[in-house]
């Protein structure tokens, strides 16, 4: 039973942090078509600048900042730089992203080297904490992670559904001709959504950097993840992405605890099935 | 239901015949008196490396560039039939079956392409770009389970020593034998699928490209002709592989990394996805990048090259080096024309 509840435990905290990754993916998928196979890269880079910003100011929330603030511009740069020249060309923009991430790997391994990093995460989040009811106990700082992609993921809905960007992000999603011709500055709303999907990538690098560590390679498996948690979840819904990380968050715990070979077998599986039934994912619509 | 048949004149003729022009029979000729120019290096390294490499890709071009579908796990594939050559066959620790190599090539190609089928069947019940994430996915999928698996795929080291066997006593891995082995292959592929362009199957799966809705309103299977592609696509994909394996020598997960996968997309866009002869035209470009970088630049960063050789070639022509060549061929016509009409 104790091994039940921490493979549960472990399975959402996974979830959680391919939450904070893939949520930012589905979200410029949903409004721009856009399928940004750099984005572990984003996440990867936005990790490595924020552990030097957290390296050299000693304050690991700054460091949390910093990957959030850099990749936002960058994502943002992108947005104005390239893809805005070649709206409406899916593949296209699919492949300016594969090109992007093949040299952003290269230059991590220049700057940064093969060596793996590891923060040092605040004393507050250090140690563990019992659950109660439950009697055990659990690493703080995991518990963490799954508190603040609750947050985020609630900020992120209410900032959709309530505010009157979320409604145009949303009117984009739906009908992008529609609405530009209301007279909404599309490109700028495409910018905003982009730097805000891309900084969500660069905090996922800073605080799952912080749960595991940062290392070459480490793009690539949070890009698969990213990819499977959209396909199951739907793509563009924040909903979707939250059901489709828990999904594969335990079915990856699962596996990793009861036949530990066949871990990412399983998250596939899930894929396949998810697929065979609705092929747009949970949430995704026709 | 049947598709409806429409009197087009004469098509088994017409449509069917391979147009042989001069281009193809000085290609013909230079790439098989290549090897009397060439030294061991640039007959195996340069010469069979491009072709194999250009074999797979082109069952990337033929999906991509007839079926509108952008799969990425072409190189997987490959990567199988490669995995079942050492898992069927015998490698230098004797941890496959060790069959005799008529049952073990057949055998090979028939599992890979297997695999491409349910591939396949998996991947065109989307469409787009949803196609490209699934069969990364897919790819990325396997190139763990080889890593983890110890039991089938032997893990991370993977097989080695494996070498093509002995038939009509001629030594297959000995550079002539091998390049003019590569070359065959490759120019099979490569007529195959020129074949495949103008059959009937070939106009139909370009119709469904081109608008699938209005070919099932006309009574095609469109799920069915994707599927085919992808079976058809697979084989061509699991000979190359094949090939690739007796050509390293060796098998293990990096054959078919992420990287890899990639690589095979990048050949393919570099040369152009519109004819089949564009991706034997990357993959020569990209081997002789591959080699020669270190000349040009470090070499810790041939991927930075090569990435923004991409990136270019995506950003000013979609069509890739083929496009380029189209280009200026018509440029220079119109200049002629124009010459001409003063």
């Amino acid at each position: 039973m104790r091994l039940f509840l921490l493979t549960v435990l472990n399975g959402l905290t996974l979830g959680a942090l391919y939450f904070l990754v893939a949520s930012g993916f589905s979200l410029v998928f949903g409004l721009m078509r856009n399928v940004n196979l750099a984005h572990g890269s984003l996440y990867l880079l936005g990790g490595y600048i924020g552990f030097d910003v957290a390296e050299m100011t000693g304050s690991w929330t700054l460091g949390v900042a910093a990957g959030f603030a850099a990749m936002a511009v960058l994502g943002a740069l992108f947005q104005i730089l390239i893809f805005r020249h070649m709206q409406g060309q899916d593949l296209r923009q699919t492949l300016v992203t594969i090109g992007i991430s093949i040299i952003l790997a290269d230059f991590m391994l220049w700057i940064w080297g093969g060596d793996s990093y590891q923060f040092i995460i605040p004393d507050v989040l250090f140690g563990a904490t019992s659950i109660p009811l439950m009697g055990i106990k659990y690493p703080t700082y995991k518990l963490f992670v799954l508190l603040s992609a609750i947050v985020i993921g609630i900020g992120l809905w209410l900032f959709l559904n309530r505010t009157r960007i979320g409604m145009m992000i949303r009117a984009g999603v739906d009908d992008r001709g529609m609405l530009q011709a209301s007279g909404i500055n599309v490109n700028l709303i495409f910018a905003i959504t982009f730097a805000i999907g891309a900084g969500l990538a660069g905090l996922a690098g800073v605080i799952g950097g912080s749960a595991l560590s940062l290392a070459p390679g480490e793009d690539l498996r949070y890009l698969l993840a990213s990819l499977i948690v959209v396909i199951v979840g739907g793509m563009g819904s924040v909903t979707g992405a939250a059901i489709g990380s828990a999904l594969i968050g335990l079915a990856d715990q699962f596996g990793l605890t009861y036949s530990p070979t066949y871990g990412v077998t399983y998250t596939f599986l899930v894929m396949v099935i998810v697929l065979a039934f609705r092929p747009t994912g949970i949430m995704g619509r026709q | 239901m049947p598709p409806p048949q429409f009197d087009t004149g004469n098509p088994s003729r017409s449509v069917i015949r391979l147009e042989l022009t001069a281009g193809h029979l000085v290609a013909a000729l230079l790439l098989i008196l290549y090897p009397f120019g060439a030294n061991d290096f640039f007959i195996v390294q340069i010469g069979a490396q491009s072709l194999l490499l250009g074999t797979v890709a082109l069952s990337l071009m033929l999906l991509a560039g007839y079926g509108g579908m952008v799969s990425l796990s072409q190189m997987t594939v490959a990567g199988m039939a490669g995995y079942f050559i050492a898992i069927l066959g015998t490698d230098s620790y004797n941890l496959g079956l060790g069959w005799p190599w008529w049952i073990v090539v057949p055998g090979s190609i028939l599992c890979a392409t297997v695999i491409a089928t349910v591939i396949g069947i998996i991947s065109v019940r989307t469409e787009g770009i949803y196609t490209i994430m699934i069969t990364l996915a897919i790819g990325v999928a396997l190139y763990y389970l080889c890593n983890q698996n110890y039991a089938v795929f032997n893990g991370f080291t993977g097989f080695s020593g494996l070498k093509p066997p002995a038939v009509f006593g001629i030594d297959w891995r000995a550079p002539l034998p091998f390049y003019y082995l590569s070359l065959a292959i490759a120019a099979a592929a490569y007529l195959a699928v020129s074949y495949f362009e103008r059959s009937t199957f070939g106009l139909a799966l370009q119709a469904i490209r081109d608008n699938p809705r209005r070919m099932h309103a006309l009574g095609y299977d469109v799920t069915l002709h994707r599927i085919v592609a992808h079976v058809f696509a697979g084989f061509l994909a699991a000979v190359g592989g094949v090939m690739l394996v007796w050509y390293n020598g060796r098998i293990s997960p990096g054959t078919i990394g992420v990287g890899e996968l990639i690589d095979i997309l990048i050949i393919a866009v570099i040369g152009g996805l519109r004819r089949p002869i564009g991706p034997f035209v990357g993959a020569i470009v990209f081997v002789l990048i591959g080699n020669f970088a270190i000349d040009l630049i470090d070499r810790e960063r041939f991927n930075m090259l090569i990435g923004f050789g991409f990136l270019i070639i995506v950003l000013f022509s979609p069509d890739g080096l083929l496009g380029l060549w189209d280009k200026l061929t018509s440029m220079s016509r119109d200049a002629r024309a124009e010459e001409w009409r003063r």
